[in-house]
């Protein structure tokens, strides 16, 4: 008795800070985004109306064509790349620990500051990336400013902040391959490449399908890119989710609205992260 | 710092079948034998295969085309930053771009410190980021260590229900925890623009309660009951027992939840928008389009040394929290 009143002493703590601001807006998301509220007359329910408000928005379609066009793109740049620099990383015998410091460096920079170094990178006139493509006698971009490529410009910033996090993780899930594998699959015939195929990729299956799902989750996020760089634009080609979800609460002051794209979100990355949490259990066993 | 055992520092295989230490036993005889590559554990290339003369040429290749693209993706645009912020505006739009800035200056760095107030900025995340590192090591640790040691009833559910924030990104419920911060349920305090909208909303880590109890859970119960037969209360155990053998996981959850708080861009964006209060991330953004151009990079590069020498300096610490997060998640 007196050990549980100890107990819930040393949590009391941590239980209203998770109440106030885990638990609490959770429920709320979900209440809010039933209701119409302007938070000085009591809150009305009106059903699915928010979700209706949302649907309707000419917005909305692009929002999420866009953020599922970013999480595939990001994908597509962001998780194989890290694992084949890990693989090659893996077996170099020298100058790991500057090539492992180097490409965790623009993950420690402030987002805010890797978007806006890009933001300069991408002028259209004298920006970095133009003038690369100059000096090799190929036109210059409009980067930002061009529906074709803003969307792909957001992406790039992105994986270029968050590549050295996949890298890494990979890195120490190759090294806890047992060389014996390598030895025995190399006494089977099995050259380089079936080698990977054979040992390394089964002996990081969990790992890779891990990233795969953290990955999911964490860019289907994406905001300060949008936020910082294009405001949305050009003609809502880069407009995400979670963007739109500021815009309501912030912009369009409706944030019923932006708590029913909330919930819809929610339930999409609910699904990830459970399935997530079923796998990592898997990897305990 | 050097206890940890999931940093990916030293390679530390079972039973790599590495060659011998090749520069004791390099024969004197050849004089142009180049010296061999030297495997500490066993990887997807054979040690044989490596030094073969077909091998290692390849291995050379790969090596130096692995270190100029990476310094060239990773570095180089570090490095124009730092050079770009020492242009003058005339020489930053000049095209073709020069390597080195022409004429040397550092007034970019001193305006970008006076115009935006940088030295107010880089204060307030200082003190958000250490008063969140107080307050998140206080209640984590005594919570973990409730949850871990003294098993309280409903002890299970507590710990379910927090990590079950795990399963709901911080970003979706932006909205209604903007809400609570703006207005705090039963007790009416308005937190917007004060530090405590930092501070309490990151004590509430499902991933450091995570991290801190299954430090705890290992450690053995002989030592604490050892300690209590001796008449050692919990806050006693919990303070010289637990936390000194306990440095390496407190270690990581500190430079975690600093870091975060230092990178942190849309909560703060939300709850300190007054420009008296801004962190440096959001004072910098939103006076990014009144700034010239080099101005803005040079508060760009101050922004970023405090996260670059905490890297340099902790670079093992977050190495482990990387890799503890996902490899044990």
């Amino acid at each position: 008795m007196r050990r549980n009143v100890t107990a819930y002493g040393f949590l009391c703590g941590a239980l209203i800070c998770f109440a106030f601001f885990s638990w609490y807006p959770m429920i709320w998301e979900v209440v809010l985004s039933f209701q119409q509220t302007n938070f000085v007359d009591p809150p009305v329910w009106v059903g699915l109306e928010n979700f209706a408000t949302v649907f309707e928005d000419a917005a909305f379609g692009p929002a999420w064509k866009n953020t599922v066009m970013f999480t595939v793109l990001a994908l597509v740049f962001g998780y194989g790349v890290p694992f084949v620099i890990a693989l090659v990383l893996n077996e170099l015998r020298h100058a790991r620990a500057y090539l492992r410091f180097v490409v965790y460096l623009p993950v420690m920079l402030p987002p805010a500051v890797g978007v806006l170094l890009f933001q300069w990178f991408y002028e259209p006139e004298y920006g970095l990336f133009n003038q690369i493509l100059g000096f090799f006698r190929l036109p210059g971009l409009d980067w930002l400013n061009s529906t074709d490529t803003a969307l792909i410009s957001l992406v790039i910033v992105s994986t270029w902040m968050n590549l050295g996090t996949g890298t890494l993780i990979y890195l120490a899930a190759l090294q806890t391959i047992p060389g014996e594998l390598y030895e025995a699959a190399e006494l089977d015939g099995a050259g380089v490449f079936k080698r990977i195929w054979h040992v390394t990729i089964p002996q990081t299956k969990l790992i890779l399908l891990v990233m795969l799902l953290l990955q999911i989750v964490a860019t289907m996020q994406v905001f300060i890119e949008p936020f910082l760089l294009t405001g949305g634009g050009p003609e809502n080609s880069t407009v995400s989710v979670v963007y739109l979800m500021y815009q309501y609460a912030f912009n369009f002051g409706n944030i019923n609205g932006g708590n029913a794209l909330g919930v819809m979100l929610m339930i999409v990355l609910m699904v990830f992260s459970a399935v997530y949490l079923r796998v990592s259990r898997e990897d305990k066993s | 710092m050097s206890n940890l055992t999931v940093i990916p520092e030293s390679p530390k295989q079972p039973g790599g079948g590495g060659p011998p230490a090749s520069a004791a036993t390099r024969p004197a005889r050849a004089r142009r034998t180049p010296r061999k590559i030297h495997q500490e554990f066993r990887t997807v290339v054979s040690p044989h295969q490596l030094n073969s003369r077909h091998g290692r040429a390849i291995y050379w290749t790969v090596l130096v085309t692995v270190v100029v693209s990476f310094t060239a993706a990773f570095v180089f645009p570090l490095y124009w930053m730092v050079t770009g912020a020492m242009k003058t505006t005339e020489d930053l739009v000049q095209i073709p771009p020069t390597f080195l800035p022409p004429q040397f200056t550092l007034d970019a760095y001193a305006e970008a410190w006076e115009l935006m107030d940088l030295s107010l900025l880089l204060g307030n995340t200082a003190l958000y980021a250490g008063g969140a590192w107080l307050f998140t090591l206080a209640i984590d640790v005594t919570a973990a260590y409730a949850l871990s040691k003294l098993r309280p009833v409903l002890g299970k559910l507590v710990l379910a229900l927090m990590l079950a924030t795990l399963m709901i990104p911080p970003m979706v419920i932006m909205l209604p925890a903007y809400l609570t911060v703006k207005d705090l349920p039963l007790l009416g305090w308005d937190l917007l623009n004060t530090p405590w909208a930092i501070w309490l909303p990151a004590a509430a880590n499902g991933f450091n309660i995570f991290l801190l109890k299954r430090f705890f859970d290992s450690i053995p119960r002989e030592l604490l009951e050892a300690a209590e037969i001796d008449g050692a209360g919990p806050v006693r155990i919990l303070w010289s027992i637990v936390i000194p053998v306990s440095r390496p996981i407190l270690g990581v959850v500190s430079i975690l939840t600093v870091v975060a708080v230092w990178r942190d861009f849309v909560w703060p964006l939300l709850v300190l928008t007054d420009s008296e209060k801004m962190s440096v991330s959001i004072g910098i953004a939103s006076l990014s389009s009144q700034m010239p151009q080099n101005v803005l990079i040079a508060s760009l590069v101050i922004a970023s040394i405090p996260t670059i020498i905490v890297f340099f300096l902790f670079q093992r610490h977050i190495m482990a929290g990387l890799t503890a997060g996902s490899l044990k998640g």
